[in-house]
């Protein structure tokens, strides 16, 4: 629970302490009655209800994954437990998972700039990409089937196929968000009548390449390798 | 996505909002059934969640008259005591104290005392419902499976949740994991829609510290629901592969029947820090809208402005994030480090200091003020009582030592029902009492509801109190039957059945409640618009109960707190929020 409480739920507390050291808590109301014309502002935040809204369910779908990772600890630290040897194939699909972001970053820029054709673009790739990193997991899933790694075998095995299963519904549900604002480019809307639903798109998609980063780091064993490479392209 | 109208400037919303914007009912389907209106979906939640709660409540009785007359009942056998012991627990908590403060209360409250036309995300509201009831049709079938509901207790615990010794292991495990699940789902939808229309929707005026307690209740136990419900999510997903697809998450190398299993290395503790991650907030997810709206109650019908709104404010934000760390002292008995079992009885009882401001302050409000002994404030007056009594009975628990020799007996389940079963029930009945008027324009019959509340306040202490001397005697909770043993007196027995007969006759007097329900439905005396006269932004609708879009064509202004009842000098002896103060001067 560690896990959760210190890289989740403590940065989700600090949010909502910074949150309402913002909102006049030290007011005192019962002596602050208001003329006619004298209206206080709400303290509403002029971003739209469907961002703060996107935002609050990303919190807890951080919280979730966050409870999903602290058992994944706990359970770790039993004598039965054998790291599974994270399929090639995964780095495949992380670069596909990051095209997917990339593109749809494309379509929210394009989108602010008022282009419909960027923003069609866009979002196609991003869902062809998404559609290719599913297909890569499924991929990955038999794979490991057919070289003997089934789910019930071990529990290094039961949390690679839950982690990738659970990112993956995530994924989907995005993915059903993405075909209708698909669907209204294509039936011709306005770009702004579609600005709002790419923004939100993409944000998800950036928290979901994110999110999946993460689960990759812990469900790969060649993570140290990765840090490697990379120096090695720097230099 | 639909959104309420931001306008122009951004933090203050506009008066009128274009007709186009709001969602509008075609068709008796979609006014009626798959209404996105959050008064209907209320309306809906309330229903489900009372009548979900009867099955719980007929659950208890079977209980008590096993318990009352052991080896009288042949269709109550051991383990159909533990499969009504298990559900009638999950119904209560999660079911209908849960679904009915946050959906029911939630969904009636938040828009109109907040001044808003409805919910940001109506549709989303709508399907939050309907998946909810999907979940308790979920829990209801599992009675019809072969095996029966689960009796694994409402915690769940495996290993034995999902061993064959345990009723329901064949289904009704699956079936009340899968519930729950969804459950999680059709929340996480309504919870994302209350706390964005606190945030983003309140109309010009209604600053933060202008709220009502009820509001600011209500969100914080939706915050706190949408970080905790996660923990059982998990629990629940992963509990369900163990029992479904063979993996050990949670269950270890285990022989059954003489047979070794195939599970091997799982953790049961894993699972009860998780559960209890969920369920200690779970207690605030219920007691903090409790505590909102038994303040606003208090206010209102002792004509008496709240006795320190800030304090209640603050206090409220400190119990929700205190209640994140108090988990594991459900867990003293699993055989913890004792510096754990310390650390978390202090923050324990941390947890008393903002509890007890709260307290206090209900009692500074009802100092001199105006009582009046209406219904709803016979029930929060009763609430403040039983609140204090269950949260005393917590400091004994909440200490290790005291609770290691108490945590199997009836003194636990003496004390979680009146904490937070007694106790909120009494509210969420003021609060019907309160708010029917407005939500159906008729007035609950008031001698059958002092019948009502007199029976089921005596009632609930006759069950209570006697059940923690028990506890103290040593009679283990879950039995189900006591048996020969020397240190249970033959007086134990008497007490039972004296127990049981008060259950019955508060069971009875609920009918009565229900009957109420009703007949005032049709029969009531009109309730005028405001009958408490109250301050709040509901009671100042144009019509009662408020109609499409709540406000007619203009939002309302907020221009004072929601609490000015007798202020000296003012025509009334309230001012409802919307009025400004130059118009008291004039």
């Amino acid at each position: 629970m560690s896990f959760a409480i210190l890289f989740v739920l403590v940065p989700i507390g600090a949010i909502v302490a910074w949150w309402l050291s913002q909102q006049r808590l030290m007011a005192k109301p019962w002596l602050e009655v208001g003329a006619i014309d004298e209206v206080p502002d709400t303290g509403a935040s002029s971003l739209p209800a469907a961002v703060i809204g996107l935002g609050v369910f990303l919190a807890v779908v951080s919280s979730l994954f966050a409870l999903f990772v602290s058992a994944y600890f706990m359970r770790m630290q039993v004598a039965d437990w054998v790291q599974l040897p994270a399929p090639k194939l995964l780095w495949f699909n992380t670069g596909a998972l990051i095209l997917s972001s990339a593109a749809l970053q494309y379509a929210h820029v394009a989108a602010r700039r008022g282009g419909i054709e960027g923003v069609r673009d866009g979002l196609i790739f991003g869902g062809l990409f998404a559609l290719t990193f599913l297909a890569g997991q499924l991929l990955a899933w038999r794979q490991l089937n057919a070289t003997g790694y089934f789910l019930a075998a071990n529990p290094g095995n039961a949390f690679f196929y839950l982690f990738t299963g659970v990112h993956g519904l995530h994924l989907l549900g995005g993915l059903v968000a993405l075909g209708m604002t698909a669907g209204k480019v294509w039936r011709g809307f306005e770009v702004n009548q579609v600005r709002l639903s790419v923004r939100l798109c993409a944000v998800y998609w950036h928290f979901l390449l994110a999110l999946w980063l993460v689960l990759f780091s812990l469900l790969t064993p060649w993570v140290g390798d990765f840090a490697i490479i990379c120096r090695g392209l720097l230099i | 996505m639909v959104d309420i109208a931001i306008g122009a400037a951004g933090a203050i919303p506009p008066a009128e909002v274009k007709d186009v914007e709001l969602y509008h009912p075609k068709s008796w389907l979609t006014k009626y059934v798959f209404c996105q209106d959050a008064k209907v979906i209320a309306i809906q939640y309330s229903i489900t969640a009372l009548s979900i709660g009867l099955v719980a409540l007929v659950l208890s009785w079977l209980m008590r008259l096993q318990l009352a007359f052991p080896s009288t009942f042949s269709f109550i056998g051991p383990g159909e005591y533990l499969q009504f012991i298990t559900i009638h627990g999950m119904i209560m908590v999660i079911y209908l104290l849960t679904a009915l403060f946050l959906g029911g209360f939630g969904n009636y409250l938040i828009p109109l005392m907040v001044g808003a036309r409805d919910m940001v995300f109506p549709y989303v509201n709508m399907l939050s419902y309907w998946v909810y009831l999907l979940a308790v049709l979920v829990l209801v079938a599992s009675f019809f499976m072969p095996g029966g509901p689960t009796g694994a207790g409402w915690t769940l615990y495996p290993p034995q949740a999902i061993l064959s010794g345990t009723p329901g292991q064949q289904w009704g495990i699956v079936l009340m994991l899968a519930s729950l699940i969804l459950f999680i789902i059709g929340f996480t939808m309504g919870g994302l829609n209350y706390v964005v229309t606190v945030l983003q929707a309140r109309t010009r005026g209604m600053t933060l510290m202008r709220m009502p307690l009820t509001v600011w209740g209500i969100l914080t136990a939706t915050v706190l629901a949408l970080l905790a419900f996660p923990a059982l999510f998990v629990g629940c997903v992963m509990l369900l592969f163990d029992r479904v697809l063979g993996t050990s998450f949670f269950v270890p190398a285990i022989v059954e029947m003489g047979e070794h299993l195939k599970y091997s290395g799982g953790s049961p503790l894993m699972f009860q820090h998780l559960f209890w991650f969920f369920g200690h907030p779970e207690v605030y997810i219920v007691a903090v809208p409790a505590f909102g709206i038994v303040s606003d109650l208090i206010s209102t019908h002792a004509r008496k402005n709240i006795f320190g709104y800030r304090m209640m404010v603050w206090a409220i934000v400190a119990i929700g994030a205190l209640s994140f760390i108090v988990w594991a002292h459900h867990m003293y008995v699993s055989g913890m480090n004792p510096y754990f079992g310390f650390f978390f009885a202090t923050t324990t009882l941390i947890i008393a200091i903002p509890t007890a401001i709260k307290v206090y302050n209900w009692v500074l409000t009802l100092w001199r003020g105006n009582i009046h002994l209406t219904v709803p404030m016979l029930f929060a007056l009763s609430f403040i009582v039983t609140f204090v009594n269950g949260g005393l009975t917590g400091l004994f628990l909440g200490n290790v030592v005291v609770d290691v020799p108490l945590s199997d007996t009836m003194f636990v389940v003496a004390h979680f029902h009146m904490v937070m079963g007694m106790a909120p029930i009494f509210v969420i009945f003021g609060g019907i009492y309160h708010w029917y008027p407005k939500v159906t324009g008729r007035m609950l019959n008031e001698p059958l509801g002092k019948f009502h509340f007199w029976v089921t306040f005596l009632g609930a202490y006759s069950i209570y109190f006697p059940m923690h001397y028990l506890g103290l005697l040593g009679v283990p909770r879950r039995y189900f039957e006591l048996g020969e043993t020397a240190f249970i007196p033959q007086s134990a027995m008497s007490l039972n059945i004296f127990i049981t007969v008060a259950a019955l006759t508060v069971g009875f007097a609920q009918m009565v409640f229900l009957i109420n329900l009703i007949w005032s439905l049709f029969n009531g005396k009109p309730a005028g618009s405001n009958p408490w006269r109250a301050t709040t932004l509901e009671w100042q609708t144009p019509e009662t109960p408020p109609g499409h879009g709540n406000w007619g064509k203009e939002l309302p202004v907020v221009y004072r707190w929601a609490y000015d009842y007798s202020v000296p000098g003012a025509a009334q002896d309230f001012i409802p929020q919307n009025q400004p103060a130059v118009v008291r001067a004039a």
